[in-house]
């Protein structure tokens, strides 16, 4: 056990690409905790989806010993929690299990949305915040000009600032000083009833599920019989660990520590993040507040393509679950799809990762029908339907009226694109709430509703503004607006994977994009296609794909067989990847891109 | 029990002679421009796989031999003659035996028509591909059309049998302008004429130009459409109807050895990158010669033999080759070679006016052989 003024515990904050996961790796390598042979870049970030796209998914924890200039040795407890936005409720969660925070920010960048959303977070968690320039190395930085910026904009002190290079290794030792002299040390009672937060869980294949724990008060060790206090659950200790970043047994932890226990837990959902943790007997009769569970607000349809792989998708999706209590699902058919899944995700980050996963993990190859938000039907018998699938809209005699969520977003963009972020804005029903300045850039508030964001705004925002403009946003409630379910009908067939609820005025638009889009993504066939996009009965587009009329090898000879038969294998394999409606083939990738829109 | 296709559709002797003067833009065929070819060493080396073909088929009964390339008409009439000798010695040449040689209409070349003719050579196929000269040059074309004329007429005065090919369907070609070059084709009175749609493929120069988006001016698929119809009509209304996706003769002139691969008979290949399809033992198997000149060289002098790959060919995969080749041709397929055919999809083709309302062929009517690709995606995918 460590003395509690021995003990710092900070997370890092950062918008994505400012150098958090450097600098964890920097900090790791110079304590020592990790052997030269065994580093490698993004340590923390375990799965090859976070490596790959240099994203932080599930908060990391590590235990870094730093001997400090004081001559005193010091344990460093890091949780690296994700940035984005759709996990921005899991940040929330680990920043209550830490006193401190190192708040990164890109030198040659400045302060972008995530910065703002996980600073505050971090300040609403009565954290110690010290600022730290990343990238001074570059040419373009520019530390005075950012330190000022960060204190017009997040109001934080910033003439402290640690000026580092995470990827030279420049000023490491400073941050390492900082965090010992500059963040507070735990407090917490040894001798109180045991008091545990538990921050996280997750599940390994070898040891079941594991708990991330905080201790506040008092003293948890190997053995002990616990008492999850929400839950009620009562389970004896098999294991408790350290994380440096690999598990090393510990016989106990007191208060300010953190660490792992395993407890013949079976499933992530029997674990509660924010549930105290005490112990059966003799325990504290004063649990924390607790979080809310995070609910998923995207939901989409995920089916096999091969739908002989439906049973592996089951299975896929049972075994995510086991680790990510956010991400639901539950069975689907489709008429056009066939046996699938309608799951639910924290945002869309959420769902591609998920659906990544499922494809590369488990060798599944999905379709993705267009991913949808939850409306609120309220019938005119007075009952109040949660509409997540716009396959499932009752029919509108009975509906009295239809309630949207939306959001409030915040955009951080340089001046010069800050009209086609307005228009973009405007385009997706949006009404300004808020428009200030900071330095060169625009701080835009806006109120949207979420089903506007939830395809592709974020790509088209990042497009307009060429990657300059960052985006964050939070759920504000729900508004009832004139919204209608439109239907696309293929050669004459309602197409269920490709409805959507649309804003009435906005239908036509969406229609005609939809149609035009299925056009070109439809291949012709050897009959002529209507595509049709309408609302009840009415159609309010239309498009024809032409017959095709010549396709033929020109040349065929006695060298050749062997080279059309290689095509023929590849339109064999092309065909698995279409779905049949009717007589038509649509390939896979078209019930996604037809959503897309250009504008 | 109907005859095998192996049995009935006759055989064929490929010969594959690698080399070109210049690349076309649009050509996909194994062809290498060299400097220098050692002809001697080539000349015993094609001899040699005659003789080594030759010795394993037991001198069957010979039906054509095909020289095509690269560019055959650079080979001296010499080594032409070696070849054909060496192949009349090692099978049984038929007496109606057609030996084809494929020629560029340059002066050069028609220069040796006389003693290709000699050699034993009794048909040559023109690489004529434009009666234009713009289109030419951009065809990447060392002739003129005056040459092309020219050579018709000296192949025309040495062949009884003479073909040429044409590529339509040409960057910046209207459909009349076809018409008026189609008929003037029409016009010189070869019995034969093979005429391609311009087809980009990857891996040539127009096929990087084209994914590049440097290449314009291609016909749409609606006018590659219209221009195949208008050949239809007017080869029909010449006389020289299509027996073939894209060749076209007068009744009995139709190429044999072309027609021993879409009927699915066997052929040997030799030469660099030469594919066979021959039966062995009962057993069909796929063959194919080492691509590289260098290596087939190689190959063939040290190991004494060019082939580097043969393998056996499932039922399935034959039933497949059978329709991709079988279908091209206007007579189509005998039902009685086509075990194993889903029926379901047949009478769904026939009902949408695909295919014929044949007893005991399978046939794609006129409509459908525009677009054969489709029809063959629906009976096999």
């Amino acid at each position: 056990m460590t003395d509690p003024r021995r003990i710092r515990n900070f997370s890092i904050v950062a918008h994505i690409d400012h150098g958090k996961s450097t600098l964890a790796d920097r900090l790791i390598q110079l304590t020592g905790t990790v052997a030269a042979r065994d580093m490698k870049e993004q340590l923390l970030d375990a799965m090859d989806i976070e490596r790959e796209r240099g994203i932080t998914i599930k908060a990391n924890t590590v235990r870094i010993e730093y001997p400090a200039g004081d001559g005193e040795t010091y344990i460093l407890n890091l949780i690296d929690t994700p940035g984005h936005v759709d996990f921005a409720y899991e940040v929330s969660r680990s920043m209550q299990a830490v006193e401190g925070s190192l708040l990164v920010v890109d030198a040659t960048q400045g302060v972008e949305a995530q910065t703002l959303a996980n600073v505050y977070q971090a300040i609403d968690a009565d954290h110690e915040i010290v600022p730290v320039l990343n990238k001074i190395d570059l040419p373009a930085a520019d530390c005075d000009r950012v330190s000022e910026q960060i204190e017009d904009v997040i109001g934080i002190d910033a003439t402290d600032a640690v000026q580092i290079s995470a990827k030279t290794g420049l000023g490491i030792p400073d941050v390492l000083e900082a965090i010992v002299h500059r963040l507070p040390a735990p407090s917490g009672d040894r001798t109180a009833p045991l008091k545990a937060m538990l921050v996280d869980s997750w599940y390994d294949p070898y040891l079941g599920v594991v708990v991330l724990i905080r201790v506040i008060d008092g003293v948890i060790r190997k053995g002990d019989r616990i008492t999850m206090m929400q839950t009620g659950a009562k389970y004896g200790i098999d294991k408790l660990a350290v994380l440096r970043p690999e598990m090393r047994d510990i016989p106990e932890l007191g208060p300010g520590e953190i660490g792992i226990l395993t407890a013949s837990i079976k499933q992530v959902r029997d674990t509660r993040v924010g549930d105290t943790i005490t112990h059966e007997k003799g325990g504290t009769t004063d649990p924390l507040p607790g979080f809310k569970p995070s609910q998923p607000v995207v939901f989409c349809g995920l089916f096999p393509v091969d739908s002989a792989e439906f049973e592996d998708l089951r299975d896929a999706i049972e075994k995510l679950a086991l680790n990510d209590a956010s991400f639901t699902s539950e069975m689907e058919t489709s008429a056009a799809l066939g046996f699938g899944f309608r799951c639910g995700f924290l945002g869309l980050l959420h769902l591609e990762v998920i659906r990544d996963r499922i494809e590369r993990e488990y060798g599944i190859d999905l379709i993705t029908t267009a991913p949808s938000v939850i409306y609120h039907v309220y019938m005119r018998d007075g009952a109040k339907i949660d509409l997540h699938n716009p396959a499932d809209m009752p029919d509108l005699t009975h509906v009295d009226r239809l309630e949207e969520p939306r959001i409030k977003a915040t955009i951080l963009v340089p001046d010069e694109y800050l009209g086609d972020v307005l228009k973009l804005c405007q385009d997706r029903r949006g009404e300004q709430l808020d428009l200030t300045y900071a330095g060169s850039r625009a701080m835009v508030v806006y109120d949207l509703p979420l089903n506007e964001v939830v395809f592709d705004f974020y790509d088209r925002l990042k497009s307009v503004t060429k990657g300059y403009a960052s985006f964050d946003y939070q759920m504000t409630g729900y508004r009832a607006d004139n919204l209608v379910k439109m239907q696309v009908l293929v050669n004459e067939e309602p197409v269920d994977a490709l409805a959507m609820m649309v804003h009435r005025d906005r239908a036509e638009m969406r229609g005609r994009a939809m149609v035009e889009k299925l056009k070109d993504l439809i291949p012709r066939h050897m009959f002529k296609i209507p595509i049709q996009a309408a609302i009840g009965g009415k159609v309010i587009a239309r498009e024809t794909l032409a017959a095709l009329r010549k396709d033929v090898t020109a040349k065929c000879y006695g060298g050749d067989a062997t080279r059309k038969k290689k095509l023929l294998e590849k339109q064999k394999a092309g065909k698995k990847k279409m779905r049949q409606f009717g007589k038509v083939d649509i390939p896979q990738e078209a019930f996604i891109n037809a959503l897309k829109m250009d504008g | 029990m109907a005859a095998e296709p192996w049995q009935a559709a006759g055989f064929g002797l490929y010969v594959h002679w690698p080399f070109c003067q210049s690349k076309c833009p649009y050509c996909d065929f194994n062809s290498h421009v060299a400097a220098a070819v050692d002809e001697t060493a080539w000349r015993q080396a094609l001899v040699s796989e005659v003789y080594r073909v030759g010795a394993e088929l037991g001198r069957r009964p010979l039906t054509s031999i095909f020289f095509g390339g690269g560019t055959p008409s650079l080979m001296d009439a010499a080594t032409v003659g070696a070849i054909v000798d060496a192949a009349t010695e090692a099978f049984s040449p038929s007496n109606a035996l057609e030996t084809t040689l494929e020629a560029n209409p340059s002066s050069v070349e028609t220069g040796r028509f006389l003693g290709y003719r000699t050699a034993g050579v009794n048909r040559v196929s023109l690489g004529v591909q434009a009666l234009d000269d713009t289109a030419l040059r951009a065809l990447g074309r060392l002739h003129t059309a005056a040459e092309a004329r020219a050579a018709l007429d000296i192949a025309m005065a040495n062949f009884d049998r003479v073909s040429f090919d044409l590529i339509y369907a040409r960057q910046h070609q209207s459909l009349s302008a076809w018409e008026a070059e189609l008929a003037e084709a029409l016009a010189v009175g070869t019995d034969h004429l093979s005429l391609y749609q311009l087809t980009i493929e990857p891996g040539t120069a127009f096929g990087e130009r084209f994914a590049r988006g440097r290449l314009r001016g291609l016909a749409s698929d609606d006018l590659g459409a219209e221009m195949f119809e208008v050949t239809q009509a007017m080869t029909e209304a010449a006389g020289r109807p299509a027996y073939e996706t894209s060749n076209h003769a007068r009744s009995g002139a139709e190429c044999m050895h072309n027609l021993i691969y879409w009927r699915s008979g066997d052929y040997a290949g030799i030469g660099p990158g030469a594919h066979g399809r021959i039966t062995v033992g009962g057993q069909r198997v796929a063959t194919e010669a080492a691509r590289a000149p260098g290596a087939w060289l190689d190959a063939v002098r040290t190991r004494g033999s060019g082939e580097v790959l043969r393998e056996g060919i499932p039922a399935t995969e034959q039933l497949e080759e059978r329709l991709m080749m079988g279908l091209r041709l206007v007579e189509g397929i005998g039902l009685d070679q086509l075990e194993g055919l889903d029926q379901d999809r047949v009478s769904q083709l026939r009902a949408d006016g695909w295919i014929e309302p044949d007893k005991d062929r399978l046939r794609v009517t006129p409509a459908g052989r525009p677009l054969l690709n489709a029809v063959l995606r629906e009976l096999l995918t």
